[in-house]
């Protein structure tokens, strides 16, 4: 059985705890004593009806005020696939939250209210999923027992949205029209629709494709830590710890260690003393190299056929997540995988607006959960590959170097002039 | 390996272990946590999948309730010393005594609060600034909003509104003296994935997860086992024998049997399977007395 990690954006107010709560409790994963939790909840409130929607709010905080402030997860399977819901807040105040959830989905659901169709917030949940490369996107146009299941208020959604995804780099779109109140094309095909050819949101998640959605061309393998035993025995053991975040390794493989460039070849693959001839990602293993080469935590071992970009100055995308402001000047610590290197903020190329897409330039300062273009240079070179190209070698975070908060997200484009 | 695809348990495995390494790569002073229960043994085991054919990067350390199951403690003790990797243990007892500490009293009293106070004291005494743990986002609601890397200041407190951005496979480990992280491999897998794992790995478990005959106290409908010293005995409880096992093996006082005649690892995971309550729900004590009941005692520093 295999894995399928998916974000749900949008809010309160579009029916997004409620379609969360709907899957869960359709698909039978909702037990019986949490159940009766949320129906004391339920009866505390003013209407007394099944709020499904208390089933994903964690914190007093949030309960209180109705809101998801933070990403929570959520665990269900059904016969077919396991899945990993990252519940992620809508508003624009959340968007580090959003970005920070949408980081490792496969897919993302982004909901639209079909008395409302695509609005200021649509377009700011597809532009965060379009920037994390998020291969496949749903558009789930809630509500529409309030629009009488109408297929033209669907089609006209379809549309405009389409509209809306031409100017983005988003992954395959697929439509659904639904009603998580009422359960229509969630779980079970609705009746009310007899339109809408398409299969419900449950079944679509369950069988849409993954296979082609992890980078098996560059072969990647940032080095964690060092393995040696220093026993009589095994004097001369000597093994890289690491996970490969892309490609394939194989026995025999020439490879390269960056940022320094000494090359070797991999004389063993091996997990917990199992020993392979292949491995690939997302696998943690123990590499072996032929040669005695020097080789330490932050090293990026490569597959010497595709080189990725070995570079002190990094043009990236950048998602700002602190409330102190980011200028151009200021320092902080880059942590790309295992590496860490100081790095100064050389240009702010430009603000992007998130709602209306414009590019604004001659920006002083970047605010919490403003997105931007922005030039870096780094103490010491980092070895990365684009964005789009390698989501895991292509990410990396900024931190504050007083405070050790994590304070921005970085997609790496490309090397700077 | 045809394919190139992982199976959900791969998966899980290898995020677990990379998460492992990375606190074995990001800390000076780390430590396992380890309490003999099911989520702590598969720890061990994936530390031993991260860290052979070297010695683990941490000792074990267990906060020692004084409520424990016998089972639970022989097996902590077998485990550690058959795999030659260093055991720590400190006795809430000896925290009650030197800080003249209240034990709760009354119904259902557990020493689960008071445990977090050892825990703080033995973190200090190492300076520890990781602590590995068995926590499972599954198990609870504030859980649910928790990092894999999770922040605590010099009180152990846990400020929900100030976690860390946590992008990617990018684990920010970064702390000031003082401050130390708590570290949850485990994060993303379900009760049931853990079980599946156990059986898949083939990992050996103390005895009272399976079922066998006992001697009970029923009280309240929940099936408590008889402990000297430990559970008070009321006038309405009941002094029964029945065939149980434990769902979790936490502290005594606060953990209940369920009735099972699943003997055998299938037979617990095919019960597990067809259950409609929670692991939490049917089985710990201490959860129920309010709804944020978890989310106030990880502010103070539980685990």
């Amino acid at each position: 059985m295999d894995l399928l990690r998916f974000i749900t954006a949008g809010s309160v107010d579009d029916g997004k705890s409620t379609l969360i709560g709907r899957l869960l409790y359709d698909s039978k994963s909702i037990l019986a004593d949490q159940m009766e939790a949320i129906e004391r909840a339920s009866k505390s409130r003013d209407d007394g009806e099944i709020d499904l929607a208390l089933l994903t709010d964690g914190l007093r905080s949030e309960r209180e005020q109705g809101i998801t402030i933070d990403v929570a997860y959520r665990y269900f399977q059904t016969t077919k696939r396991k899945f990993i819901i990252v519940d992620a807040p809508g508003h624009i105040q959340y968007t580090r939250n959003m970005v920070t959830g949408a980081s490792n989905c496969q897919l993302a659901v982004v909901l639209v209210d079909a008395r409302h169709g695509v609005v200021e917030q649509t377009r700011r949940h597809s532009l965060i999923a379009s920037m994390l490369g998020i291969p496949h996107l749903v558009v789930a146009i809630n509500k529409m027992d309030l629009v009488d299941y109408s297929q033209d208020v669907f089609s006209n959604i379809c549309i405009h949205y389409n509209e809306l995804a031409q100017k983005l780099d988003v992954g395959e779109v697929t439509y659904i029209p639904l009603s998580a109140l009422n359960g229509d094309n969630v779980v079970e095909k609705s009746a009310n629709m007899p339109w809408y050819e398409g299969e419900p949101l449950l079944s679509y998640l369950e069988t849409v494709e993954l296979d082609h959605d992890e980078n098996l061309t560059d072969a990647r393998f940032p080095v964690q830590y060092v393995i040696r035993p220093q026993t009589a025995e095994l004097h001369d053991y000597r093994g890289y710890a690491g996970k490969i975040t892309s490609g394939i390794f194989r026995k025999g493989d020439s490879v390269t260690v960056l940022p320094t460039g000494e090359t070797s070849t991999i004389d063993a693959i091996e997990m917990a003393e199992t020993h392979f001839d292949e491995a690939f990602a997302p696998m943690s293993v123990v590499l072996h190299l032929a040669d005695d080469v020097d080789v330490s935590r932050g090293n990026l071992i490569v597959k010497s056929e595709s080189l990725p970009i070995v570079s002190q100055n990094v043009e990236a995308m950048l998602c700002w997540m602190d409330s102190k402001p980011l200028k151009a000047g200021n320092k902080y610590t880059l942590q790309h995988g295992t590496f860490r290197t100081r790095c100064a903020v050389r240009d702010i190329v430009y603000q992007l607006n998130v709602n209306t897409y414009e590019e604004k330039e001659d920006v002083e300062s970047l605010k919490l959960n403003d997105i931007a273009r922005i030039v870096l240079k780094t103490a010491k070179p980092v070895s990365f590959d684009p964005y789009d190209k390698n989501r895991v070698n292509g990410g990396a975070i900024l931190i504050d170097e007083t405070s050790n908060v994590t304070v921005g997200a970085l997609m790496l484009q490309k090397e700077a002039v | 390996m045809s394919t190139y695809k992982l199976d959900y348990l791969d998966q899980l495995e290898s995020e677990a272990i990379h998460i492992m390494r990375e606190v074995a790569g990001q800390f000076e002073r780390p430590a396992l946590l380890f309490s003999g229960g099911k989520d702590s043994i598969t720890l061990v085991h994936l530390a031993l999948k991260a860290f052979r054919p070297g010695k683990f990067p941490f000792p074990l350390v267990h906060i020692d309730t004084g409520h424990n199951f016998q089972e639970a403690l022989d097996f902590r003790d077998w485990l550690a010393e058959s795999l030659g990797e260093k055991l720590i243990v400190r006795y809430v007892e000896d925290t009650i005594r030197e800080k003249k500490l209240k034990e709760p009293t009354g119904r259902n009293a557990s020493r689960n609060a008071l445990q977090t106070f050892t825990l703080l004291d033995t973190i200090e005494e190492f300076e520890f600034d990781a602590c590995i743990g068995g926590a499972r986002r599954d198990e609870e609601k504030a859980r649910a909003k928790e990092r894999v890397f999770s922040v605590r200041d010099e009180f152990g407190s846990w400020d929900p509104k100030l976690q860390r951005p946590e992008l990617w496979n990018i684990y920010n480990g970064k702390i000031h003296k003082g401050e130390n992280v708590r570290v949850f491999p485990i994060s993303n897998w379900t009760e049931l994935d853990v079980w599946n794992y156990i059986k898949r790995e083939n990992i050996a478990l103390p005895s009272i997860y399976f079922a066998h005959e006992r001697e009970l106290i029923l009280r309240d409908g929940k099936l408590l086992a008889t402990a000297k010293g430990v559970i008070q005995t009321e006038e309405t409880d009941q002094l029964v024998t029945r065939k149980v096992r434990f769902r979790t093996v936490g502290d005594i006082s606060c953990t209940a049997a369920v009735e099972s005649d699943a003997d055998t690892l299938e037979a617990a995971i095919a019960e597990i399977q067809a259950t409609r309550i929670s692991e939490r729900g049917e089985t710990r004590i201490d959860d129920q007395v309010s709804e944020a009941a978890m989310e106030d005692r990880k502010k103070g520093g539980y685990f």
